[in-house]
């Protein structure tokens, strides 16, 4: 308990978490039967499991995109089901980043108005210091040479980086990634890989990443695997 | 720049042609609405111009004598069934100098004119014409229906025993300025005759009346007419040109005269005038519903086409509102940009209709009605029309699941 002291409250707490899409229609489904997960702050997990195991609704409902059916979801301590959707927005803005398969940067924006993005939502007009560390953010991910570049004059692999960036950009307590290197090479993988898991001992950031690749999966400290809705197994791992 | 605008601009850059399309559907727009305004405000000035340049805007005249029917005091009903109505003589206005000294002060009028006018024949030689006789104070006349300005040669002078008479009239009569006739009235008991000398020709602009006016000393008229120390009409000129019909019931109930305004004297004239006002905001209607709908559509696609990016914003915190807005903006802007290509177009449109529209003798055929007011309220209603257009694409998109929006 020695560091368990000061991450009292976990980071997020799911309790009998339900997600059923349809409901009230003859083909309501259930996606998400009772989910239990605790992870801690810092925590840098894989989220693993076959197609249609309902990890990508799971990543939805803990980044607040969508609202779980039924169960308890307590994200720094707040119950996020009494919140207000503008609180939510808020919330969601300030503590989780995302990290898309697809890159999905906007496309008209370069790479430096991307990162800075989030803190235009959230913080008003761009100043020079909020350009200057996201310039320092870019840097920190290889991309000090392509700092103005629009996404579409970037290789996939450096998309990705920039969505890492802005990812970060908010000094979010988690980042979700749902299969950051789906589509890349081995090479890009493993660099954008490493990439997470440095801004992970860096910062202290938490990841939730889903992976269908259990060579990375392997790379993570805990691994939590999805099968039909549940939670099949739930295990550190000590590589 | 605050992020919607940021957005919003980014994404009417980003979908170049399709701005470039709406913007310039708004540009046409504007410039249609306000050529149009300005053309069919210039027609009605000028219309207008025409028909009341040779009128007063009010004229004031003594009320109409009435025959009372006669009744029995006792049992209330009428002694003679039938009621000739009577005929009406040529009276003065009860009472006229301080009705005019009032009318001098009062404010919104630019000119009042007593004048005593009446009937009478023009004659020189064998020749003999019937015309209406106006005695008028020049310069006070001058303000109602600027003589000095329709002058084809003399002055206007009207001291004892000068005439200006209208141009047909003097064709009609073979006078020119110098010239003498003389002028038969039989207002009195007796018919008057008098020598007048011409001092001035004009051309009123209607024929008809050429050949039939006769301006005289307002004095002279007086005698001439039996109407010592009278008045019998009160011409006047006002200000607000639509704002006469009810100045001049207004004057009637204070005053108890007949009071006339041009409105009236006009209707058919005024139903014109409304006629095509009417056309013109109908026009003005329809073309900014296409405005509207041309936006609307456009922004409407540009919606589906940004779902994933809107899901993205949602996802980084942007509120619903905030994305509704950054689309509101775009229609603002559509419609601000298209305003001031449009007011340019118009420019053109009107500079281009002066330089062709041109009368025979090379003078514009009439002016176009163009006013500052004309483009800030043609902006202001496309703005308007902008955000009108934006509403719907801006709930859409707002509305959007931002789980759904991003998984396309």
């Amino acid at each position: 308990m020695g560091t368990a002291a000061s991450t009292a409250v976990p980071l997020l707490e799911l309790a009998g978490l339900t997600k059923n899409y349809g409901t009230g229609t003859e083909v309501e489904t259930q996606v998400l039967h009772g989910l239990d997960l605790v992870l801690q702050p810092g925590e840098f997990t894989a989220l693993i499991g076959p197609s249609g195991s309902g990890k990508s609704t799971l990543l939805n409902v803990i980044g607040l995109l969508e609202p779980p059916t039924g169960g308890s979801y307590r994200l720094q301590g707040r119950e996020t089901a009494q919140l207000a959707e503008a609180e939510l927005t808020r919330l969601r803005g300030r503590t989780i980043g995302f990290v898309f398969q697809f890159h999905h940067l906007l496309p008209a924006f370069t790479a430096t108005e991307n990162v800075l993005m989030p803190s235009l939502v959230a913080e008003g007009p761009v100043t020079a210091p909020r350009r200057a560390a996201a310039r320092e953010l870019l840097t920190a991910v290889g991309l000090a040479d392509r700092l103005d570049y629009l996404p579409r004059k970037l290789s996939g692999g450096q998309q990705q980086r920039v969505a890492i960036a802005r990812a970060l950009a908010m000094s979010p307590q988690l980042v979700l990634a749902d299969e950051p290197t789906g589509n890349l090479d081995t090479h890009s993988a493993d660099d954008i890989f490493a990439l997470m898991r440095r801004f992970n001992r860096e910062r202290g950031t938490a990841f939730l990443i889903v992976t269908h690749d259990p060579r990375l999966a392997a790379r993570c400290d805990r691994i939590v695997e999805l099968v039909d809705g549940r939670i099949a197994s739930d295990r550190p791992n000590p590589a | 720049m605050p992020f919607e605008w940021t957005v919003a601009l980014r994404f009417l850059r980003e979908g170049r042609f399709q701005s470039l399309l709406i913007i310039g559907g708004a540009a046409i727009g504007v410039a249609v609405v306000i050529f149009i305004t300005a053309l069919v405000n210039g027609l009605q000035a000028n219309t207008i111009r025409r028909v009341l340049g040779t009128q007063a805007h009010i004229v004031i005249r003594p009320t109409e004598e009435v025959a009372r029917p006669q009744r029995d005091a006792a049992e209330g009903g009428a002694v003679l069934p039938r009621v000739e109505a009577r005929a009406q003589r040529l009276r003065s206005i009860d009472q006229w100098q301080p009705l005019v000294a009032m009318l001098d002060g009062l404010p919104g009028l630019t000119g009042v004119s007593p004048m005593v006018s009446g009937p009478g024949f023009a004659v020189r030689g064998d020749a003999t014409k019937a015309i209406a006789v106006f005695g008028v104070d020049p310069q006070r006349y001058d303000r109602i229906v600027s003589l000095t300005e329709r002058l084809v040669h003399g002055a206007f002078r009207v001291q004892a025993n000068e005439a200006v008479i209208g141009k047909e009239l003097a064709q009609d009569l073979g006078l020119a300025v110098g010239d003498r006739f003389r002028l038969v009235t039989s207002e009195g008991a007796a018919a008057v005759s008098e020598a007048f000398m011409v001092t001035g020709i004009v051309d009123l602009g209607v024929r008809d009346l050429n050949r039939r006016s006769v301006y005289i000393g307002f004095r002279t008229a007086q005698a001439l007419l039996s109407l010592p120390g009278g008045a019998s009409q009160i011409d006047l000129k006002v200000t607000e040109l639509f704002g006469a019909e009810a100045l001049a019931q207004d004057l009637q109930a204070r005053t108890g005269l007949t009071v006339e305004s041009w409105m009236r004297t006009n209707e058919q004239l005024l139903a014109a005038l409304r006629a095509q006002t009417i056309t013109t905001t109908t026009i003005r209607i329809f073309v900014s519903v296409i405005v509207v709908l041309g936006i609307a559509s456009v922004l409407v696609v540009s919606v589906v086409q940004k779902r994933r990016e809107i899901g993205i914003l949602r996802a980084m915190g942007a509120s619903r509102g905030k994305i509704q807005r950054v689309f509101l903006l775009q229609g603002a802007v559509v419609a601000v940009v298209g305003s001031v290509l449009g007011i340019a177009l118009a420019l053109a449109m009107v500079v281009v209709f002066l330089d062709v529209a041109r009368n025979a003798d090379g003078t514009p055929l009439f002016e176009l009605v163009v006013t500052p007011w004309l483009f800030v309220g043609t902006a202001v209603g496309a703005i308007v029309c902008g955000l009108a257009a934006a509403y719907a694409p801006a709930r859409r998109a707002a509305g959007l699941d931002p789980a759904q929006a991003i998984r396309i």
